[in-house]
């Protein structure tokens, strides 16, 4: 009995969605206190994560599950970038029309899902979790089912989300059959390179993975259904499953897998230079913010997967502080997109952006701050971030892979700073709506602060990180 | 009389899984062929799961293929329901008709 006490979040978090749903089953017109309880649920499933030990790895359930400073880091992101969805959306989940009880319960099953995801340390246990995690994911992405173009990307996304599962069981298929177990520790021991079974299954898992993660070449889901859903709904699309992908990434790569890394490393090389460049180039000549945001998550993407292509601690940490930052980077940005609204209807393409700043200098700085931050220019978060992995990358002497990301850099640096020429220079347009939930404000302003001020303390995120060592 | 072995099994679950992987991709009519394609590949891979199981005498594999067909399940459903969702709005399921997403 002793176990359920490390594991008391994913109990509470399961218990409050059962007791969400039957309360906004019962109480009429309960969506907005569902929609802050909620909140206040996630926030008291942080405190149990943080209540677990720190300084040592517990594995639970016969070694299936495990929890280590890896786990609870990301269940923590996970978390926080769920209540943030959920606290910033309210407004445009009312004006949209899809202000229901059922978005709340989605956004928290998915949440479960992530962070069974993030401890497994067993193939049954990490493709349950990946499973309750896309099936809420499918439904939150055609959620606004009055729209042809919500419910086409939910019907995209289930259709290759689902193939890419088919693949990745397969892969876990013949790792079961070729190392006798489906436990990480045991695969890892029983790995060796010429057992040809073994490589086709991580091909296979690698495959799963990187439509997860939208990397390039399993990247094309990615700018339709970012498109395509409700802007809160790909606000969570772009930061939270891409945190739990990513940590399922640095497990598998490096504790069953890690015997085989002369296997695996090109193909990570390869799958970050291709998203980082084909991140940059396409989206040049977007006009759809929400596309925009896609293709620039892939090529950050592209960054994070080049921190764990090296193979040290260094690399996983980098790429973890890489997606810490990005997150807040993300969010900051589509604060910025949910108070581009007029006479309740919202705006999304660069061309509404235009002259932004004779009519909301405050907004348009932080938009600056925000877009200055993810082209990477010192001294903002954005710049440590790609720092921390060039650092990395560099002391294993891979410059290749540098070189490309630094070039990367540049092509991505010329659509944020055409967005930013857009919003200075060019002709005003009438004013949007200033009536923003405290929230809102809140969020926005939090996120461009830390961008801003993330120089002041660097050593702070980089020491929380350094404690996880997985190798 | 040949004997029937792990390889048969392993063989009989690719070309399964061969069939659903390219029912996907070359399908252009209908998308309710899609999601029979995405129930052949988790179909393929139980065939496998089972076989090693028995051949490794292991009971585990056993235990995925009930998990997954659990998961197969919840997913057609899910699917068809996002199929129906789909169709009311554009009153189409011809695969090449759903373009309106694009650039």
């Amino acid at each position: 009995m002793n176990n359920l006490n490390f594991i008391s979040p994913e109990i509470f978090i399961s218990l409050s969605i059962m007791f969400l749903l039957i309360l906004g089953v019962f109480k009429k017109n309960s969506s907005s206190l569902i929609h802050n309880l909620s909140i206040g649920l996630l926030l008291i499933t942080g405190i149990l994560i943080l209540n677990n030990p720190f300084d040592s790895a517990i594995t639970l359930f016969g070694n299936s599950y495990v929890i280590d400073n890896l786990s609870s880091l990301m269940k923590i992101l996970t978390i926080l970038g769920g209540a943030f969805v959920l606290s910033i959306s309210t407004k445009y989940l009312k004006i949209s029309k899809i202000f229901l009880i059922e978005y709340p319960i989605l956004i928290l099953c998915s949440i479960l899902g992530m962070m069974v995801m993030i401890s497994s340390n067993d193939l049954m246990v990490f493709y349950i979790g990946l499973e309750l995690q896309s099936l809420a994911l499918y439904v939150l992405a055609s959620f606004n089912r009055d729209q042809l173009k919500s419910s086409e990307s939910g019907l995209k996304y289930f259709v290759l989300s689902a193939l890419s599962s088919g693949l990745l069981l397969y892969g876990c298929s013949l790792i079961y059959g070729f190392s006798r177990s489906t436990n990480f520790n045991i695969i890892g021991n029983s790995m060796d390179s010429t057992h040809y079974g073994l490589t086709f299954g991580i091909v296979f898992i690698l495959v799963g993975l990187a439509f997860k993660i939208s990397a390039v070449p399993f990247h094309m889901w990615a700018p339709d259904v970012y498109e395509g859903s409700p802007t809160s709904v790909t606000l969570f699309f772009a930061i939270v499953p891409k945190v739990a992908a990513l940590t399922v990434f640095i497990r598998f790569l490096y504790v069953p897998f890690f015997n085989m890394i002369d296997q695996w490393q090109p193909i990570i090389i390869f799958l970050a230079i291709a998203s980082m460049i084909f991140g940059a180039v396409a989206a040049i000549g977007q006009n759809n913010l929400k596309r925009l945001v896609a293709y620039s998550s892939i090529s950050h993407i592209g960054y994070a997967l080049a921190g764990l292509s090296v193979g040290t601690n260094e690399g996983i940490q980098s790429s973890i502080v890489y997606i810490s930052i990005y997150i807040v980077m993300n969010l900051g940005l589509f604060s910025c997109l949910f108070m581009m609204k007029r006479k309740n209807q919202y705006f999304e393409t660069i061309d509404d952006l235009s002259g932004l700043s004779k009519n909301h200098p405050v907004l348009s700085l932080s938009l600056l701050v925000i877009l200055f931050s993810l082209a990477g220019i010192p001294p903002l978060a954005g710049f440590f971030a790609k720092f921390y992995v060039f650092k990395s990358v560099i002391e294993q002497s891979m410059y290749f892979l540098a070189i490309v990301g630094l070039l990367s850099t540049v092509i991505a640096a010329f659509y944020y700073l055409r967005i930013i020429k857009v919003i200075y220079f060019d002709e005003e347009r009438e004013k949007y709506d200033t009536d923003h939930s405290i929230w809102l404000k809140i969020s926005l302003t939090f996120s461009t602060l830390l961008i801003l001020l993330y120089f002041i303390f660097p050593s702070k995120l980089v020491e929380i990180v350094s404690s996880i060592n997985i190798i | 009389m040949i004997d029937i072995g792990l390889g048969h099994y392993l063989t009989l679950g690719a070309i399964i899984f061969t069939i659903g992987i390219v029912g996907i991709f070359l399908n252009r009519k209908n998308i309710i062929v899609i999601l029979m394609s995405i129930e052949l590949i988790l179909l393929a891979v139980n065939i496998n799961l089972v076989a090693f199981s028995i051949f490794l005498n292991d009971i585990t594999g056993q235990i995925f293929t009930l998990f997954i067909l659990t998961v197969a399940a919840a997913e057609a459903a899910i699917g068809l329901a996002i199929i129906v969702v789909y169709y009311r709005n554009s009153s189409t399921i011809r695969v090449e008709e759903i373009n309106s997403l694009k650039g």
